[in-house]
Order: C-alpha cells, then sequence, then structure tokens
C-alpha cells in the first residue's frame, strides 16, 4: 500500500509531510527528540494529531484540521502494526499465543490462528521456542517472535521503532538479516538513529531535526551523499568511507 | 558442605527507641487477639460456634458477603479502569467521593443508605410504589457491605492497573484487537492478581461488617443478622459463644493476609 502524510503534532513541534510507494522501506532518521516516536504513533493511531491526513493506500486513516469531515480510523482498524523497541510480549500467553493474538482477533478459529502462528514462527526461525512463556526468552528471541506477531497480523503497513535498539551487539547482525528478509515486499516506515540500519534496510530516507524534515531522498543518496551539515554529522560521514 | 543463609538481625541504623515503640505498637495488636484464643472455652468450642442461631448467622455472613464481593467486582472493576485510564475534569472528586467509605464511620453509611433506600428515602420511596422495600432486607445487608468493600477493590486494582501500564494494550490495539478484546484478553489477565486481592480485601471487610448493616437492615435472625451482629448480641446473654464466633472471624481474617500478602512476600 502507499502511504501519504502530513502530520501536525503541536506539543512535539512535530510538522512532517512524505509520501511512500507501495513496497518501499522508508527510514526515519534523527537524534533524540526529533519527533520520531511521535510519528510512529500519529500512523498507528495512538497519538491524536492535531492536524493530520494520512492515507494508507485508498483508506483515508486520519484526516484533522481540515475543513472537510474529520475522519479518525481507531488503531485496531487500521492494519497498521507496530514493533517497539523492547517487545512487549503479553506475559500471561505462551510465544505461540503471543503470535496467534493478532489472527484470533481477527475473528480465525483457534486452529487456524495456530497454523499461522506456527508458520511465522518458522519464518522467524523460532519454532522450538513455541511453548515458552516470553519470561524465559532472552532478548534476541524475544524480540524474533515480536516481530512473527506483528506480521502475523498480515499488516498493510509495519512499523518498527528502533528495533534493534534493545538488542545485544550480538545479536543485531542476525535480527537485521531476518528483517531484510520479511520487509521486502511490505510498506514499511522504520524508525532508527544507527544510519548503517537505515542503509542496509531502507529504500528511502527522511532526517528529521526538531520535527521538521531536514533532508528526503533516495537512502544511499541522503546517505552516502548528505546534502546538509546536519545529515553529514548524523551520518558520521559513512559517505566518505 | 551445605552453607546456610542465615537471617541475621540488625537495626539497620535506627534509633533503639524508635524499635521500642514500634515494639508496643506491634504489641497493641498482637496482645488482644492472643488474649482472645486464651478466653475461648476450647472444650465446648464445637458446640458453642454450632448453635441453630450460630450457624445461621454464619450462613447469613457468608452468602452476603460472596454476593456482595461478586457486586464489588461487577462495579469496581470498570471503576477502576476509568479512574487510571481516563482523563476528564472532576475526576479527582470523584476518586475521592469513591473512597469516603473507608474514611466514614459505618453508621454514618448506614444512616445515608437509609435516606438513600429507606421507606421514605429519596429512591426507597419510589421503590415502595412498585412494591419494592430494601430497607431491613436481606439485599439491604448486601447494599450495606457493598458500600463499605467497595473502594477497597477499587484502590487495590486501579494501582494493579497503573503498575499494569497501557503499553501492553496499545500493541494489542495494533494487533488488531478491538477495546473490548484489549480488555479480555489482556488488561484483565495482566492485572488479575490485584483483582484478586481486591476481592479477597473487599470480601473480609464485608464478613466484618456491623455499623451500616446494623442501622440499614436491623437485626433479623436468618434475615439481617451476620455473625458480627450475631457475636455484639451474644455477648450479652452468653460471653462464650461470643468469644468462640470472634476467634472465627479472626481465623478467617488471618487466612485473608495469608492469602493476599503472602503470596507478594515470595515474590
Amino acid at each position: 500500500m502507499s502511504l501519504d502524510v502530513h502530520a501536525v503534532v503541536e506539543p512535539d513541534r512535530l510538522d512532517v509531510r512524505f509520501s511512500l510507494d507501495e513496497g518501499e522501506t522508508l527510514a526515519v532518521l534523527g537524534p533524540n527528540g526529533a519527533g520520531k516516536s511521535t510519528l510512529l504513533d500519529v500512523l498507528a493511531g495512538l497519538l491524536r494529531p492535531d492536524s493530520a491526513h494520512v492515507r494508507l493506500g485508498d483508506t483515508t486513516l486520519v484526516s484533522t484540521g481540515h475543513d472537510a469531515r474529520d475522519v479518525w480510523v481507531s488503531p485496531h482498524s487500521r492494519g497498521v502494526a507496530l514493533l517497539a523497541q523492547e517487545a512487549l510480549l503479553f506475559p500471561h500467553l505462551t510465544v505461540r499465543d503471543n503470535v496467534a493474538f493478532g489472527p484470533r482477533g481477527a475473528g480465525r478459529d483457534r486452529g487456524e490462528a495456530r497454523r499461522i502462528a506456527e508458520r511465522w514462527l518458522e519464518r522467524v526461525d523460532a519454532t522450538g521456542l513455541a511453548d515458552r512463556r516470553p519470561r524465559r526468552l532472552s532478548g534476541g528471541q524475544a524480540q524474533r517472535v515480536a516481530v512473527a506477531r506483528a506480521l502475523a497480523t498480515e499488516p498493510k503497513l509495519l512499523l518498527l521503532d528502533e528495533p534493534f535498539g534493545a538488542l545485544d551487539a550480538g545479536v543485531a547482525p542476525a535480527m537485521r538479516r531476518l528483517l531484510s528478509e520479511v520487509l521486502a515486499e511490505r510498506t514499511v516506515v522504520m524508525v532508527t538513529h544507527d544510519p548503517l540500519d537505515a542503509l542496509a534496510l531502507a529504500d528511502r530516507v527522511i532526517v528529521l531535526d526538531g520535527g521538521r524534515i531536514v533532508e528526503q531522498g533516495a537512502a544511499r543518496e541522503v546517505l552516502l551523499n548528505p546534502q546538509t551539515e546536519f545529515t553529514r554529522l548524523l551520518t558520521f560521514g559513512l559517505g566518505a568511507v | 558442605m551445605s552453607e546456610r543463609v542465615r537471617q541475621r538481625s540488625t537495626l539497620g541504623g535506627i534509633p533503639a527507641w524508635v524499635a521500642v515503640v514500634a515494639a508496643v505498637g506491634a504489641l497493641l495488636i498482637v496482645i488482644p487477639i492472643v488474649s482472645l484464643a486464651t478466653r475461648v472455652d476450647w472444650p465446648n468450642f464445637a458446640v458453642l460456634v454450632t448453635s441453630p442461631s450460630s450457624l445461621a448467622a454464619l450462613a447469613l455472613s457468608l452468602r452476603t458477603s460472596v454476593a456482595s464481593t461478586a457486586l464489588c467486582v461487577l462495579l469496581g472493576v470498570p471503576l477502576a479502569l476509568v479512574l487510571a485510564r481516563t482523563s476528564f475534569p472532576g475526576k479527582r472528586i470523584l476518586r475521592a467521593l469513591i473512597l469516603l467509605p473507608l474514611v466514614l464511620p459505618p453508621v454514618v453509611g448506614g444512616i445515608a443508605l437509609l435516606a438513600a433506600f429507606g421507606r421514605r428515602g429519596l429512591l426507597g420511596s419510589s421503590l415502595e410504589t412498585m412494591g419494592v422495600s430494601i430497607a431491613f432486607s436481606t439485599v439491604a445487608v448486601v447494599l450495606a457491605q457493598t458500600f463499605v468493600a467497595l473502594p477497597f477493590l477499587v484502590l487495590s486494582l486501579e494501582a494493579a492497573l497503573r503498575a499494569a501500564g497501557s503499553r501492553y494494550e496499545a500493541v494489542a490495539s495494533t494487533l488488531g484487537a478491538s477495546p473490548s478484546s484489549v480488555f479480555r484478553r489482556v488488561t484483565l489477565p495482566l492485572v488479575l492478581p490485584g483483582l484478586v486481592t481486591g476481592a479477597v480485601l473487599a470480601f473480609a471487610r464485608a464478613l466484618g461488617e456491623f455499623g451500616a448493616t446494623l442501622t440499614f437492615a436491623g437485626s433479623l435472625e436468618g434475615v439481617t443478622r451476620t455473625l458480627p451482629l450475631e457475636i455484639y448480641l451474644q455477648r450479652e446473654t452468653d460471653p462464650d459463644a461470643a468469644v468462640a464466633l470472634a476467634l472465627v472471624l479472626v481465623v478467617v481474617a488471618v487466612v485473608v493476609m495469608i492469602v493476599t500478602y503472602g503470596r507478594r512476600e515470595i515474590r
């Protein structure tokens, strides 16, 4: 699904406008407090913007602050899955039931949801963990399961918030490999402060500073040949390598 | 060789006189309870607590306390959710009002209930014309118990909801779960321990209710005379029975404390 976004959140001084083609991965780059997580919350429907227009494919998700009638699609009806920095697996459910949570909610019967869950667990190489409780997983295992849980809902848009942020350095490469596989055909918005993640996973990049877009374009162009000093500093001279 | 971990007693830096005053405070509670146990007429204990009037009071107390605990859960879960998750003007006042029975003398609660549901009460008079009479009935006992016990459930569940936070709920909603579904499949299971604690505390408070019940429901054997009322009445005619029944309530209270706080110690 293609994505068109214009969002203003005044308390967080966020004011951005961008669009994304179907199947593309967008990396949102910027320092802490640049408004990256606020943007994801607006897209997921967890935050009501002061003024916004968000379209996903043919569906308007949010339209406020314009003269037309207000539109607000609740988070559970958006088809937008959010993968946070922490896995946030439901502690009272097994790994399998965590992944089956979305399909069950979408009205699949128990057996079908279970089959979908097991298919996705296989995809993220976590079949052996199916019967465990989340507290008995390592950080990397939990994050793999969280990927499976998000994708099992067949989201039209996938949001990633610093997906490697809470992982040990040793686990991050495997996770990066997994994501580059499963993200390939999807429309994804990924927030990160690491330009290497953006280079490895994204087709397009926007750079945020203080809630505004200071630079945007194709990932390689922006990251390897930044036009602004701000982006040059943020990418710590990737282009010079 | 097995290693033994020994719990050493230390004062942890507090002045010795603080520990002494603390001991006096603890004894103020422990001595009366122990004294009560020494006063029990043990050889006749079984006979005393199984007399027809005692059994009637015990059965009524259990029935009404279970009913009012169920009512507390039914009304208290939504109340706690509203207090923990929503924001609206006047919320602080609403919370203060709901918690008022915690600090209100139960007799006052009973008089307030009479003013509302009594024969000539605010709601009672209209109920009366419809042929419904609440005051001085078993329903009145349940209402009085719910009135005093509800804040216990709301308080402990609200604390559990705040501790659990709303991040799991947010994730669940992005996975496509509707608000009702999030409540049933995520919120409730996450706060279940807090809900159980609150329900047990509410049950204990309902079981011990005296003042509001006596004022609003009276003391009719088998209808409104719960165990605390029976104990108070027996004290005049048969002190041994009163002491024996009192011990029964102490045992119930101790069990309640073990259920609610013992579990937390283990963690």
